[in-house]
Parts: C-alpha cells; structure tokens; sequence
C-alpha cells in the first residue's frame, strides 16, 4: 500500500517528538456550513488528524454527547454523500490533513462497499474506522478500502487480549485506535498508567502508531495520555462544545466555531507539553 | 436479488461464521468480540452436556410447566368453516409467554460462564418479565432496557418486572421502542463486560444469538409437530406464527423445515399500512437488507441507510429488523412472510376472545388474524397451527383505550 496522509503526519510527528491530536466531530452537526468552517479551521487551532463522524440511526457504541451529535446532524438531513461531499470541499485547500471517516457500517453497506471506497477515495479520505466491522468481517470492507488505498484502522480494547490482538491488527494500517476503556464514547476518563501499560501490550505486536481515545476531555488528560500514546483523540469533549454553544432550536450560533476552536487550542497545548518533562 | 439455490436441508445452519446464506454474521464492536466468542465457546461447550438440557428440562417441566398444549380452536374453527384450527399454548407457559423457554436457557448459560449480572432489552413486556423471572429465580440481579414508549403502553409487564426485583431503564433515545433499547442493551454492555450477560429476547444479534435462541424455542415446534403427529395421526398443512425478531416463529417453524408438505407462514405487523412510510414494521415484505445489532438481515430503513422506527399496535412487533434466518428462509421461498395491518389483528384479538375465550397478546393476535383468512380458503380436512405465542392481559389496556372504552 502507498504512503498515506496518515502515514506522512505520523512521520513527521514522530521526527517531532509529539503525539498526534486527533479531533473527532459529526459531519453535519448542526449544519455542513458549520462543519466545513471547522474543517477549515482545525489545523490551523492544533488538530493533526481530523476523524469526521457519519451520523448513524443507531450508534450502538456512542455515549450520550455523540448521540445527539448524530440525531442533530440527521434532523439537519446529513447524509453519507453529503459527508464526502464536505471532505471534497476541505481537499480544494488542504491537501496535508488526514481525514478519517467514523462510522457504522449500514451506510456504507446501502451506498455499496466498492463504490463508497471509491467515492472516499477520490473525495480525498485517508482512512475508516468502522465500528461494528471486527477483522472477522475484513471482505465486507476492509480488503475493499485497502486495495483503494486506504487505511482501514482498527479499535483495540481492553477486552482484546494478546491472543487475539494479531487477527485485529493484521489488515489495520495508518495507525491503530487503543479505546482506553470498556465502554461507550464519552465515558469516565482512563487512568493513564494503565494506558501506558496497554500503549506498551500493543507496540509489542505492531510497528504502527498507536493512538488513545475515550474519556479524554482535557489539555491534562491529553498530555498525560500523549506521554506514552503516538495520538490522543478528543470527541465527546468537542462536540459538546458544538452542543453548548447551539441556539435554544439547535441551530448554529457565531459562538459556535470559536467555542470548538478555543478547546482545540487549549488540547493543541496539551499534547505538545506531552513528552516536554519527559525530555526535560 | 437472484434466489439462493434450494438447499437439502433448511436446518443445517447457520455455518461456522455464524451465516444464513447472507444473513447473520457477527458485526459488533471489537470490545464485544471476544464476549461472543466466549459465548459461542460456552454454548457448544453446554450443548454437549448432558446435565445441561437435564436441568433445562426439568425447568421446563416443572418451572414453566412444558409441554405446552396444542388445543383444537373449536370455536373459532366452526366460526370461519374451512381448515381446522389449532392453537399451540404457549400463552399458558409460566409468564404468560414462549419468551421464558429462551429464558431458561440463556439464565442456564449465564450460569455457567460465571457471570453475575443479568441485563435484557423488551419491547411488550413479556420478555423483560421472562428475564426478570429467571434472574429472581436464580438469584442474580437484572437490569431491563425498556423503549419510554413501550413503557408507557405496557405499564402492567413494567409493574411486573419491578416487583420481580428488576431495574427497569426508560429508554428515550429515538422513538422509545425496542430498537433503542436494544442500542442502550449494547451500551451496557461494553461497559460491562467482565461480570454481565447479555440475554437478548429474540433470534436476532450477532452470532451465535440467533442460533442459541432458535434452538431454545425450537421446543415449541418439536412438541406441537409431535403433538400432531399424535392426536392427528399427521403433520398440519399449514403452520403460522407472528415475526417480531422472530423468536416464537423460527421455534415453531425450524422442526417443520424440511417436511416439504407444511406450508409455512410468518406474519408481519403491517402497522397502518405496508405503503404507509414509516407505518409499519415489516421489515421482510417492506424492507431491505442491512447491517443493524450485530447482524445482516432485513431491516426498515432509509435510501441512506438510516433505521427506521417501524409502527405496531403490538409493541412486540415494532422491531425494524427480523433475526437473520427469517431473511434467509424468506429469499429461499420456504416460508412466506406476509403482512397483517393494526386493525385485522385487533379484529382478530377480539374475535379469538369471543369464541374462544382466550385473550391473545396483540402479537399473537397478528398470526391469527392470518388464519382467520386462510382457513375458509382450505378444506375443512385441512389443519392449521397457530402459534399463540402470548396471553393478552398485558394488551387490554391498550385494546380497550383503541375500542374506547373506559377502562
Ligand atoms: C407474546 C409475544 N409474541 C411474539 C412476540 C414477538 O417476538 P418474537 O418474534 O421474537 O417471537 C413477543 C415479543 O415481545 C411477544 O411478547
């Protein structure tokens, strides 16, 4: 497989020294205008890679912020071809920042696994991370998403134990996500030594960046986090800045793309502290 | 989409991957993976033990009172003039429904695999009061996920449940009804992983649910086939049975798979209409297929893949998917699944109460609506099963406020 966005920006924050911060919100909560503002905006606010969350009916593995997110970005008729359609609009001037589509599998399953790998693709997607799709289901669109040319990256959990961590990171590429918690999103922050610990278990069986997310609200935890982690994902905690700064009908409000923009900052910071006492 | 060739047999899957054809499969979050395989691992481990189905049947003997009756519907049959009737009882099982027989068997495996925390998802009730039965049973405290909505038309079964000892959750994400709680299930799930068994209500979710839940009920259909077999001297032509998940008919129907001559047919709840967007929950005869809750399978859903929330006058019916081995038999041709609307199975309620005194659950009620059309078709030589997969007391507050009557 060739070198993906992914790829290059994990390289070149390696050379840094730094863990990646990687930022997750729904595409389309509240509005696309909304979304694409803060595409815009993130990487210059501090976001490396931008995870760009498909709304679905259904998001069995979301806490409660994320599921609203969703039902907000549905009721404003987000689709999935709405979804890429806003990553090929962030592509006409930003041709360095990874995106990564989150989501569910039915979607993609309805649009057809060929032709959405396809679409993704030539929108300017980098990778998927597909929730209910384990490596037992890898021809469903896993391969599919390889052959395409993008990375198709994996959740590891506490509950994966080393037996099974091979068959989970056998086709996973561009980096793999260490949910830190058994759990939904959004959930109790995880204790970073235990991460450290799990951090190390993974590395043991895979060269591949290894990022953290789950429970992480704050430039502390973030940088507490990154000291042993390649990327730290913040998601709940952004889209309930989205939530917050809402109008009482849900809409949009100018307060809306600063509110995001100042966390993200305040994050930014975060991960950059995250090996400075280390090489102090 | 082409028909899968007709296999030898309709009852030898689902294959090592957990698949009916296309159907099935697991399709969950990597958190739970190896929960289900540990529970696959634990239930072939039971299914080779004979001091598991001892003890499974000597709860069903004497807990919920197996074997069930298959009883000849005199009334009704002499009221439609055609085919004979028979209604399989299991609305006389302890809890007042076939949902304990899945019950029995899953509180059996929980048992085994040393878990200590009984959870479960309920659309009408009748499940969540299965579950809270046998986690009272067995000593092991349970939490229920229930659709606001349906805790709202389902009121006594919520009652029910409390006294039992069980935590019921309102659930009031999306519309309220059994999809959300199932989701909400699934949460609690993930987030318990070490000490909680998930006992699902119906043949649907990831494998191996639809097989360990088929194989639970399919004691409704071995009975009622040998029960034929013995007070008729012959298999029935017919044999019908309401699809919610698909829990109470793929029971009835499995043993009677691969006898050629017994038509079979599953029903629907057509809800106010199969042209009526969003107005039912047929998934099989309105719907396409999906990925939803673990497995691939006929779902209601939107051009862009969003589930719908289906309707039902039966809360136990509004679920937008069906477990996967309904799909498969569906696009096999081996059993039609049609759909009955709101008002045919009210009809049908009624009728049944009046000739033969005996109030159906409303979900029930949809599998007779369907023989109360085809009995006057078919020779008065001919028979029909039905199964009653429910006793209606919880329903009466719900019929009585649609016939507007004071209750
Ligand atoms: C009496 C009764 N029949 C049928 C159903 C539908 O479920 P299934 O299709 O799994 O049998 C229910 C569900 O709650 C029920 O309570």
């Amino acid at each position: 497989m060739t070198e993906t966005r992914i790829d290059r920006r994990f390289a070149s924050l390696k050379s840094e020294g730094r863990p990646a911060l990687v930022t997750f919100m729904t595409a389309g909560d509240p509005d696309p205008a909304t979304t694409l503002a803060l595409l815009k905006a993130l990487p210059g606010a501090g976001a490396d890679v931008i995870e760009l969350g498909m709304p679905f009916s259904d998001p069995m593995a979301d806490g409660p912020a994320i599921q609203a997110a969703g039902l907000r970005a549905l009721k404003g008729g987000q689709t999935l071809v709405k979804t890429l359609d806003l990553v090929r609009e962030f592509r006409k001037t930003d041709d360095a920042t990874p995106i990564v589509l989150m989501g569910y599998y039915n979607p993609i399953y309805q649009h057809g696994s060929e032709a959405f790998v396809a679409d993704a693709k030539a929108a300017g997607v980098d990778g998927l991370i597909i929730v209910d799709l384990p490596p037992e289901a890898d021809d469903e669109l896993c391969l599919p998403a390889l052959e395409a040319g993008l990375n198709f990256i994996r959740l590891a959990t506490p509950t994966t134990d080393d037996k099974r961590l091979p068959a989970v990171l056998a086709n996973t590429s561009g980096f793999v996500y260490y949910v830190s918690i058994n759990g939904i999103t959004g959930s109790a922050a995880p204790d970073a030594s235990r991460v450290a610990e799990s951090v190390a278990r993974i590395k043991r069986h895979t060269h591949l960046p290894v990022s953290v997310g789950f429970g992480v609200r704050t430039a502390e935890q973030a940088a507490a986090i990154g000291a042993n982690a390649d990327g730290v994902v913040v998601g709940s905690a952004i889209v309930s800045a989205v939530a917050a700064s809402l109008d009482s009908e849900g809409r949009a409000t100018p307060a809306t793309v600063p509110a995001v923009l100042a966390l993200v900052s305040d994050l930014a910071g975060g991960v950059r502290a995250a090996r400075k006492s280390v090489a102090a | 989409m082409t028909a899968p060739v007709q296999p030898n047999s309709y009852k030898t899957g689902p294959d090592e991957r957990g698949y009916f054809g296309i159907y099935g499969g697991r399709f969950v979050a990597e958190t739970l993976m190896p929960l289900i395989l540990e529970l696959q691992q634990a239930y072939d481990d039971a299914k080779a033990d004979p001091a598991f189905h001892a003890e499974l049947q000597a709860l069903s003997t004497y807990y919920a009172g197996r074997p069930s009756k298959l009883y000849f519907a005199e009334g009704l049959t002499k009221h439609l003039g055609g085919a004979r009737i028979f209604f399989k009882r299991e609305d006389l099982n302890h809890t007042g429904s076939h949902k304990i027989n899945n019950c029995l068997g899953q509180i059996l495996l929980a048992k085994r695999m040393g878990k200590t925390r009984i959870i479960a998802e309920t659309g009408a009730g009748q499940h969540g009061v299965a579950s809270a039965t046998v986690a009272a049973r067995f000593g092991l405290p349970c939490v229920v996920y229930m659709g606001a909505t349906d805790v709202e038309r389902q009121a006594p079964n919520v009652f029910r449940m409390k006294l039992l000892g069980a935590t019921v959750n309102p659930v009031t994400a999306g519309n309220g009804t059994l999809k959300d709680a199932m989701n909400e299930a699934l949460r609690d799930w993930v987030s318990n992983v070490e000490d909680t068994y998930y006992l699902i209500g119906t043949a649907a979710g990831p494998h191996p649910y639809p097989e360990l839940v088929r194989d639970f009920q399919s004691v409704i259909g071995t009975e009622a086939r040998a029960q034929m077999l013995e007070q008729e001297g012959r298999l029935p032509d017919m044999i019908i049975a309401a699809v919610g998940g698909g829990s109470n008919a793929i029971g009835l129907f499995h043993p009677f798979l691969d006898d050629k001559d017994v038509e079979i047919v599953g029903v629907e709840a057509g809800g106010h209409g199969i042209d009526v967007e969003n107005g039912h929950a047929a998934s099989m005869t309105g719907g396409r297929p999906g990925v939803l809750h673990g497995n691939r399978t006929y779902l209601l859903q939107d051009a862009d893949g969003q589930i719908l929330e289906g309707h039902s006058v039966s809360a136990g019916l509004d679920y937008p998917g069906v477990g996967p081995e309904h799909s498969w038999l569906r696009d096999t041709g081996r059993v039609q699944y049609v759909p009955i609307v709101d008002q045919e199975a009210l009809d049908a309620f009624q009728l049944c109460t009046r000739v033969e005194g005996i109030i159906p659950a409303l979900e029930s009620a949809h599998a007779i609506a369907e023989a109360v059309k085809r009995a006057p078709t078919m020779g008065k030589d001919k028979t029909i099963i039905v199964n009653l997969s429910g006793r209606g007391d919880k329903d009466v507050h719900t019929v009585g406020k649609l016939l507007g009557m004071d209750i």
